[in-house]
């Protein structure tokens, strides 16, 4: 082998597609997808909790499901489809959750918000009825640290009764 | 927390995987799922000097049946495990095991050679490979080598696998007809890392059990294949009608750590209570 750069590969040249715009960046290797967007693309919707997996304040769609933003690199968004709360509210694809949501006070300090809506999009997409129980069991690995689950799961059990939905 | 600095490299074939891993030495770590790798990384409590990124590889994802072996790639991510009707029907105990995986989220991205890899101690597919008497196949530049599944868990994260292998198949024998099986777990909360949990399958003649393999997670260093309580199993009959045994030849299987909140003694009950359950559920699957 010859030898390599030892700078190589810290620095990740990245090709994606973020809420349908192009974006071509270089990032540091060990910069997670939420980083990356809130600081580079100043995208503030997708909040940082935890960051080791366990809250779900970082929920983003990779190629179309959802993912925890703090455990994907930027770099593992090469050549990937990003959504984030703010494209899927200006494409109207939450229209009916976020309603739902307004409707139930199912935000309360907001911070669990964008990932709720998230997993719940995700929920609504498997387009099967569901129990409460399983809604709660679906939605788990996101938490409201206001503790407002009652509230977020009425919101989302209304949506999903409602024929048609909005997702 | 931010993640330690580290280079990353995206590998498009597995050779290419392979000899990324080979020539930067056992600083180098393969990134499959990340749902462990990343989570470890920005606690830093690990310090690779490379992530080669096997994302990419198509090579490495699909669940297929090929005579009497469920062949999983390394690469095949546990949201696919648990829509897999190839897995319902012929390894139902994993099938029961991955929704304790998780959560959606994390489902679309972990991977099942990943979460082999890792080898946390509480992980649910490491017990089923091994409960199971599945393979892992491992490759590196100098070929591949399959490994039987009880001897590739070493201990507390620790594995078989050497600098510069990497994961590229599990192998799981087909369910059979004369099989039953229970997966069951203690966790404080659902998607939790379990106290305890319970791989279990037996192989029955009728309703005597011929072999028994329990297999206990969470509460020892590694995916614990229980011989004594095989042994204690093997000849008797489903209903059991007496399980004082259970307790004694635990003992001799598990011997759990103290950890805050939960004593050994806590453990081995919650490991004998999982037992009976999952006799009781070996019993209500019975093939008549």
């Amino acid at each position: 082998m010859t030898p390599r750069d030892p700078e190589a590969g810290f620095t990740v040249e990245i090709d994606c597609t973020v809420n349908g715009v192009r974006v071509r960046r270089a990032v540091p290797a060990r910069q997670h997808l939420v980083d990356f967007l809130r600081d580079e693309l100043e995208l503030t919707g997708s909040h940082l909790g935890c960051e080791h997996g366990v809250c779900g304040a970082c929920s983003v769609l990779l190629d179309g499901v959802v993912v925890r933003g703090c455990l994907t690199l930027a770099a593992q968004a090469h050549g990937k489809r990003v959504d984030t709360v703010e494209g899927l509210s200006d494409s109207g694809a939450l229209d009916a959750l976020q309603a739902a949501f307004a409707r139930h006070n199912a935000a309360q300090c907001g911070y669990c918000t964008p990932g709720m809506l998230l997993t719940a999009h995700e929920l609504l997409g498997a387009g099967r009825p569901m129990s409460r129980a399983a809604i709660r069991e679906f939605m788990s690995g996101n938490f409201c640290r206001c503790t407002g689950y009652h509230a977020i799961v009425d919101a989302i059990a209304e949506v999903l009764e409602r024929p048609s939905s909005g997702s | 927390m931010k993640a330690p600095r580290f280079a990353y490299r995206r590998a498009a074939t597995l050779a290419e995987a392979l000899d990324m891993l080979a020539g930067e030495g056992p600083g180098a770590v393969p990134l499959a799922g990340g749902q462990s790798l990343l989570a470890t990384l920005n606690m830093r409590l690990s310090t690779p000097t490379l992530l080669v990124d096997i994302g990419d590889l198509d090579e490495l994802v699909g669940i297929a049946l090929e005579r009497d072996v469920v062949r999983i790639g390394a690469m095949t991510r546990h949201a696919h495990v648990l829509e897999s009707a190839v897995i319902r029907q012929h390894a139902p105990l994993v099938a029961e095991a991955i929704g304790h995986v998780g959560h959606v989220a994390i489902r679309n991205r972990g991977t099942f050679g990943g979460s082999l890899a890792y080898a946390d101690p509480a992980a649910e597919l490491p017990a089923c490979t091994v409960a199971l008497a599945g393979t892992v196949v491992v490759a590196s530049r100098a070929g591949r080598r399959e490994v039987p599944a009880e001897r590739f868990f070493k201990g507390l994260f620790e594995t078989d696998l050497a600098p510069g292998e990497l994961i590229v198949e599990i192998r799981l024998p087909a369910h059979k007809p004369d099989r039953t099986w229970a997966f069951l777990e203690f966790a404080r909360r659902h998607g939790d890392f379990a106290i305890v949990g319970l791989a279990a399958q037996a192989t029955l003649a009728d309703a005597r059990i011929v072999d028994a393999r329990l297999v206990y997670l969470g509460c020892v260093d590694r995916p614990k294949l229980a011989r004594a309580a095989a042994r204690a199993l093997a000849g008797r009959t489903l209903p059991l009608d007496e399980t004082a045994w259970i307790e004694p030849a635990l003992a001799e299987d598990l011997d759990p750590p103290e950890t805050p909140g939960c004593s050994a003694a806590t453990k081995r009950q919650l490991a004998a209570v999982l037992t009976r359950r999952a006799v009781a559920a070996w019993h209500d699957r019975m093939p008549r």
